[in-house]
């Protein structure tokens, strides 16, 4: 009976382990249209991955923060993602790169990382 | 006479963009020997000339910060002609005009800009395109009209590359380009005066504004071993001095509207228009008896113990206008 019992406790630990190593990354939804971003902020963690899922509505943007490797065309056929993990906490601004009209220079968004 | 002073750039505050004035001193036996020297060297003797910096008309544009459309444009052509001394050359850095997605709309802009700077008695005009001309149809109108983006010339005595960082959408000049810059390179001395002139930036200025050229470091990498670089350039609508290791870069102001100061300005916003002085911080100002036209210091100096010799970077003491 103990074996078993040992057993089925082993199975539990392993389970959750890999339940863990296997969990998701947390997804923050993104879109993008001329001449914004929405939401227009999002707080991040330092060192914790998440998955950044990009949509443009209208036409082609991008979507560019260089301290976090983020570079993104984003095309209104086809969801962009990247999955990055903040490694220094700060405030960083993503613009569009993709040059889409006369609104193009203020498009942006700010991308908080916190302790 | 030394050395340094065989070769002078003078910037003059014309009122209109930016004047600059390249002056060998070729008078005294010390001067003739080099230009002899810049001759066997970079293929061509130094001569003087002048050239004309205008940038950012932004044709067709209008909103409330300028309602006066292409008036500061044709004022500027305007005091340019008036030169008694007209310039060798226009260099046009850019948003020559404001895009439209109405159809035909923006090859009107165009032709505009064409009709009025045709007025210049200065006839070599050349241009770069801005991402307002160029980025949303990758150029190919831009084309039409004013031709390859991207072009090298030599004009007595100095190498001159348009470089183009707005046609493919991005702000970025593209591996091709940059091969094509190594080419075209290849045949001088790193002692060849250079003037580059683009667009944006080529170093980060505000990269959150979008005042940079994200490959821009690997063009200067490219000119890195020239001695004698200059850089020109419009987009951020106002002046600006900038000196990276082998290069200097100068922006000339707008004719049409002013963006406010980066290094303490939160947003992107241009600065308001004010009726009663519609061109106070344009690159065009009116020249009063009050107010003469200031002569700043401006040299392009030889590198007298640089172990080579060559034509230094323009330094200016005062602003351009």
């Amino acid at each position: 009976m103990k074996r078993y019992v040992w057993m089925i406790l082993l199975a539990v630990v392993a389970t959750a382990v890999i339940a863990q190593e296997l969990k998701p990354a947390n997804v923050v939804a993104i879109s993008a249209k001329r001449f914004e971003f929405t939401p227009k902020e999002i707080t991040l963690k330092k060192g914790e991955p998440v998955t950044l899922h990009v949509t443009a509505s209208d036409r082609d943007h991008g979507f560019l923060q260089e301290d976090l490797g983020i570079d993104l065309d984003l095309t209104p056929d086809k969801a962009s993602e990247i999955t990055i993990t903040p490694k220094t906490a700060g405030r960083f601004v993503a613009i569009c790169d993709t040059f889409c009209g006369s609104g193009h220079g203020n498009m942006k968004m700010v991308i908080n990382v916190v302790e | 006479m030394d050395r340094r002073e065989f070769l002078k750039i003078s910037g003059m505050s014309l009122g209109a963009g930016a004047l600059i004035s390249v002056a060998p001193a070729m008078g005294s036996p010390l001067g003739q020997k080099v230009r002899h020297l810049f001759r066997r060297q970079n293929g061509e003797d130094p001569q003087a000339f002048t050239l004309v910096q205008l940038s950012d008309a932004h044709v067709g544009f209008s909103g409330p910060p300028n309602p006066t459309g292409t008036k500061a444009l044709e004022q500027a052509i305007d005091i340019v002609n008036g030169l008694k001394q007209q310039p060798d050359l226009i260099l046009f850095t850019g948003d020559l005009t404001h895009e439209s997605e109405t159809p035909g709309e923006h090859a009107k802009r165009m032709q505009t800009f064409k009709d009025l700077t045709s007025r210049l008695r200065a006839k070599k005009i050349m241009h770069v395109p801005g991402e307002h001309d160029a980025a949303l149809d990758k150029g190919v109108l831009y084309r039409q009209f004013f031709g390859d983006p991207n072009y090298s010339f030599d004009h007595k005595g100095v190498h001159f590359i348009a470089l183009d960082n707005v046609s493919r959408g991005k702000p970025i000049v593209g591996a091709d380009q940059i091969d094509w810059l190594k080419k075209d390179l290849a045949r001088f001395p790193t002692t060849a005066p250079i003037i580059v002139f683009t667009h944006r930036p080529l170093f980060d200025l505000r990269p959150d504004w979008e005042w940079f050229t994200r490959d821009g470091h690997q063009v200067l990498d490219v000119l890195a071993p020239y001695e004698n670089v200059t850089v020109l350039y419009g987009h951020i609508h106002r002046h600006d001095v900038h000196e990276t290791e082998h290069a200097k870069h100068y922006a000339s102001k707008s004719l049409i509207f002013a963006f406010p100061d980066p290094t303490t300005a939160g947003d992107k916003k241009p600065i308001a228009f004010d009726k009663d002085n519609p061109f106070r911080n344009l690159g065009l100002q009116q020249i009063t008896e009050k107010r003469p036209l200031l002569v700043d210091d401006i040299e392009l100096t030889l590198r007298e113990f640089s172990g080579t010799n060559g034509a230094q970077q323009i330094s200016r003491a005062g602003a351009f206008q």
